[in-house]
């Protein structure tokens, strides 16, 4: 079936469409292209407060116990100055909302959502309602979370990793409903995930269009399987680890208490057994928009699908034997951190593979530097940073230093900023015409990236310096700390970073606000892409497709074939002549 | 340029530790350059202009094996050059030692126990400091690590040294500095609001300094609580100094 004839078919079941009543079209709704809007806008929301929370830790590292601006309105005992306990309150908060309310939902929820079924060709998820269900329970979620600020003794304060016995005994950090908020949060948002990556994985295998064979997939939606796949499994150890962190706090359990039995490690293998998965969920997703991206705006099909797809499958393997080097010096056997200093380095490799595979893909290409094109630059780039600085926590002598630094603070940043958060921008710049049927201003989107990019390596590529000079991560104050002073300075200058790095953030939220609003309308296809959801229009409606769903006769990436008279072969395009040689069939 | 930010490293194996962390900075150093350059190389070369098409190719399996095989064995090299030193530090028992201190942390506090003249912990003539530890220099020093109530990580930048305590066990870590000096000891792990400021400090004396602090502070003042192990208490830093002045603390390794 040809594009055209796609469009007309739509038209005619929108028209034919029952019309749903607000309330089901907007909140409740079970399509899953307006819950991806939905966990878009959660994640987009809960990214300002993610961020406005490490501006307050930055100026309190920067210029230590003055007041913040502004802050004197939530702090009005101090005049605005942040006390120690409200300091680790902050960045505990800022690396929970940031990781699991406003990663987790961007990523693996809205484009999770959005994605699958318009690029496998499916009318919507296989369990439409408990799709909708899976958004209500993480936005249930995230308002226990949020509820956690108004308590008495504040928000949880014992990082966001909430290691035992510190985050286990309200009296060791004076927080009581706060930590106990935070574990019911997390709990809730667990169930919320479990569903959304049930649906995920059934979808991938049962309702791929005709044609789409697995090896056929785009790579997002490998990345987004893959994803699923971890959620399922590493989840639900984090859903009962703070279960059994709320139950030593609440009902005088021993879970992780040594005076009653308990082991304080057992909650960090728990933690990280659930953790460093979680890693690779949050980055996963954003290496398959790049490798979505790469691609289009080269002209030219992506450099080893194959092992790109396979590369995704070590990680997934991989990440689960990987967790132990959080623990080097944490008292684990030190044996076990030969073992897994081992299995670290050589989860490496897969990622390098992939790197290699993303230069490979510009070699020869014909590169259009478009603004969703820069960002998946920016994330290769910075991943390549992220990546290579990890090796050097991977050798387990270098991390008894290099451990509890802001050499950590750096190495997750650059993947987790430099690498999730970038491929999310890069996401949306790519699919906003799809999604909401306008295109966004090219010009504020390269000066977003170009400020993202400059002031990100600003604020963070200092980072390394003061971590290898010794700076410990989740200190209030550097200048307590006479081998520390000498490099106070790096702290204002990221600061500095920090706060433009802000600022640069506004041009896409005037940006995203005027697209909605007064953006021009796209075209079904306005990036001249291959795969699927391209062929369907702009927003497109409910059910995606007209009568007929389209129909694969290719691998998604045939761009610039020689025999092929455009630059570019769209998947779901019949051959041109019959008996045509079918190219890029896997 | 980051490898010369590291701290003044004062230990025996801290060198290797930044033998490692320099070798791993011109590795990634390296890759991470080249990798630019291509990257760089192939954004100019190969940029949008009318009339080229773009290379029509899906991969090849040459190039994937060798940058598949090339850095698996770098990294295995690097696993390998990182065994022995990781061993030393934290597998293998410690290097024997006669010197032996008892850390136990507490919100917000490093309290460090001398065993006294007996040489045994728990005896009425053991002496506590709180957030101060005097030790000579050139002496292997083992460390009873514990913690009595949250995990906290005993952190000494100059000696390349970390180690977490963990409340319930006893974590015994050594090492042996080889410059005298003051060096800072600040918890490394998240322990409360206090965490921050949580820091002691190591002393490393000469021999001959360590024996005449030890005369004074560890003997004088613990006097009325044991009498009868008094005789010993003053022999006993004596001996342990004049071991480390006349062999450098190497020889009972």
């Amino acid at each position: 079936m040809s594009a055209p004839t796609a469009t007309a078919h739509a038209h005619t079941a929108h028209d034919h469409h029952h019309e749903l009543g607000f309330v089901r079209t907007y909140i409740f709704s079970t399509d899953h292209k307006m819950i991806a809007r939905q966990f878009l806008f959660m994640g987009l929301a809960m990214l300002i407060l993610g961020g406005l929370l490490a501006l307050v830790v930055r100026w309190q590292l920067a210029w230590p116990e003055t007041a913040v601006p502004g802050m004197s309105v939530f702090l009005p005992d101090t005049g605005g100055i942040l006390e120690p306990s409200t300091y680790n309150m902050a960045f505990t908060m800022h690396a929970t909302i940031m990781i699991f309310f406003v990663i987790m939902p961007i990523l693996a929820g809205a484009f999770g959502n959005f994605l699958i079924p318009l690029m496998i060709g499916a009318r919507d998820m296989a369990f439409p309602l408990l799709n909708m269900l899976s958004f209500w329970v993480t936005a249930v979620a995230g308002v226990i979370m949020l509820s956690g600020f108004f308590v008495e003794g504040g928000h949880a304060a014992a990082g966001w990793t909430s290691y035992a016995p510190l985050a286990s005994v309200p009296q060791y950090t004076g927080v009581n409903w706060g930590q106990n908020l935070w574990c019911i949060s997390l709990f809730t948002m667990g169930i919320g995930s479990m569903m959304g990556s049930i649906n995920y994985i059934t979808t991938i295998i049962n309702m791929r269009a005709p044609g789409m064979s697995l090896f056929r997939m785009p790579l997002v939606i490998w990345s987004l399987f893959i994803t699923a796949i971890l959620l399922l499994l590493a989840l639900p150890i984090l859903t009962s680890g703070v279960a059994m962190l709320l139950f030593d706090r609440t009902l005088g359990t021993s879970w992780f208490h040594p005076s009653g039995g308990g082991e304080p490690l057992l909650w960090q293998h728990l933690f990280w057994y659930f953790g460093h998965p979680e890693v690779y969920i949050l980055i996963l997703p954003a290496m398959g928009i790049a490798s979505e991206i790469l691609p289009v705006f080269a002209r030219k099909p992506i450099f080893g699908y194959h092992a790109m797809a396979f590369s995704m499958i070590a990680i997934a393997f991989l990440s689960w034997i990987v967790y132990g080097h959080h623990m080097f010096v944490s008292g684990m056997n030190p044996s076990l951190g030969m073992a897994f200093m081992v299995s670290t380095m050589i989860i490496a490799v897969p990622s390098a593979i992939k790197t290699f595979n993303w230069l490979g893909t510009l070699w020869g290409g014909r590169l259009q530097f478009k603004v969703p094109m820069l960002w998946a630059l920016g994330f290769v780039s910075m991943f390549v940073i992220g990546g290579l600085s990890g090796i050097f926590m991977a050798s387990t002598p270098v991390d008894i230093y290099i451990q509890d630094t802001y050499f950590i603070v750096a190495h997750i940043h650059y993947v987790v900023f430099g690498g999730s958060i970038m491929a999310a921008f890069g996401g949306v710049y790519y699919w906003f015409p799809k999604m909401f049927g306008k295109l966004m201003n090219p010009a504020l989107g390269h000066l977003h990236f170009w400020g993202t990019l400059v002031f990100f390596n600003m604020t963070f590529f200092p980072m390394h310096i003061i971590g290898v000079g010794g700076q410990m991560r989740r200190i209030y104050n550097p200048m307590q700390y006479e081998f520390l002073q000498h490099q106070q300075h790096w702290n204002v200058f990221m600061t500095y970073g920090a706060i433009l790095l802000g600022f640069a953030q506004l041009l896409f939220a005037i940006n995203l606000i005027w697209s909605l609003a007064a953006g021009r309308k796209a075209p079904m296809n306005p990036w001249n892409a291959t795969t699927l959801e391209w062929s369907a229009p702009s927003p497109p409606p409910h059910l995606n497709w007209g009568p007929t769903l389209p129909t694969v006769y290719r691998g998604p990436y045939e761009y610039s074939d020689p025999e092929a008279a455009d630059d570019f072969l769209p998947q779901a395009q019949a051959p041109a002549r019959a008996g045509a040689r079918p190219r890029g069939a896997h | 340029m980051l490898d010369w930010w590291l701290p003044e490293n004062v230990s025996t194996y801290g060198r290797d530790i930044d033998w490692l962390f320099h070798l791993i900075y011109w590795i990634t150093g390296i890759t991470a350059i080249l990798v630019f350059a291509v990257m760089l190389a192939f954004l100019v070369m190969y940029r949008d202009r009318p009339g080229r098409r773009a290379r029509y190719t899906h991969g090849n399996t040459t190039l994937e094996i060798v940058w598949t095989v090339v850095p698996s064995l770098i990294l295995v090299i690097l696993t390998f050059l990182s065994a022995p030193a990781w061993s030393r530090i934290k597998m293998q028992a410690p290097p024997a030692s006669d010197f032996v201190l008892d850390v136990t942390a507490k919100q917000f506090n490093w309290q460090v126990t001398y065993p006294g003249g007996d040489g045994k912990f728990g005896t009425p003539d053991d002496k506590t400091l709180l957030d101060e530890m005097h030790v000579p220099v050139n002496k292997v020093v083992h460390v009873k690590l514990k913690s009595q109530d949250v995990i906290h990580s005993f952190f000494v930048p100059q000696f390349r040294m970390k180690q977490d305590a963990v409340p319930g066990r006893e974590i015994t870590q050594w090492f042996e500095a080889s410059k005298p000096g003051k060096y800072e000891l600040p918890c490394a792990e998240l322990c409360g609001f206090g965490h921050s400021g949580m820091k002691g400090w190591i002393y490393v004396h000469t021999a001959d300094d360590y024996k005449k602090w030890a005369a004074e502070n560890l003997t004088a003042e613990a006097a009325p609580a044991a009498p009868a192990a008094e005789e010993k208490k003053a022999e006993e830093p004596k001996k342990d100094a004049a071991t480390a002045a006349t062999t450098g603390g190497k020889a009972k390794r």
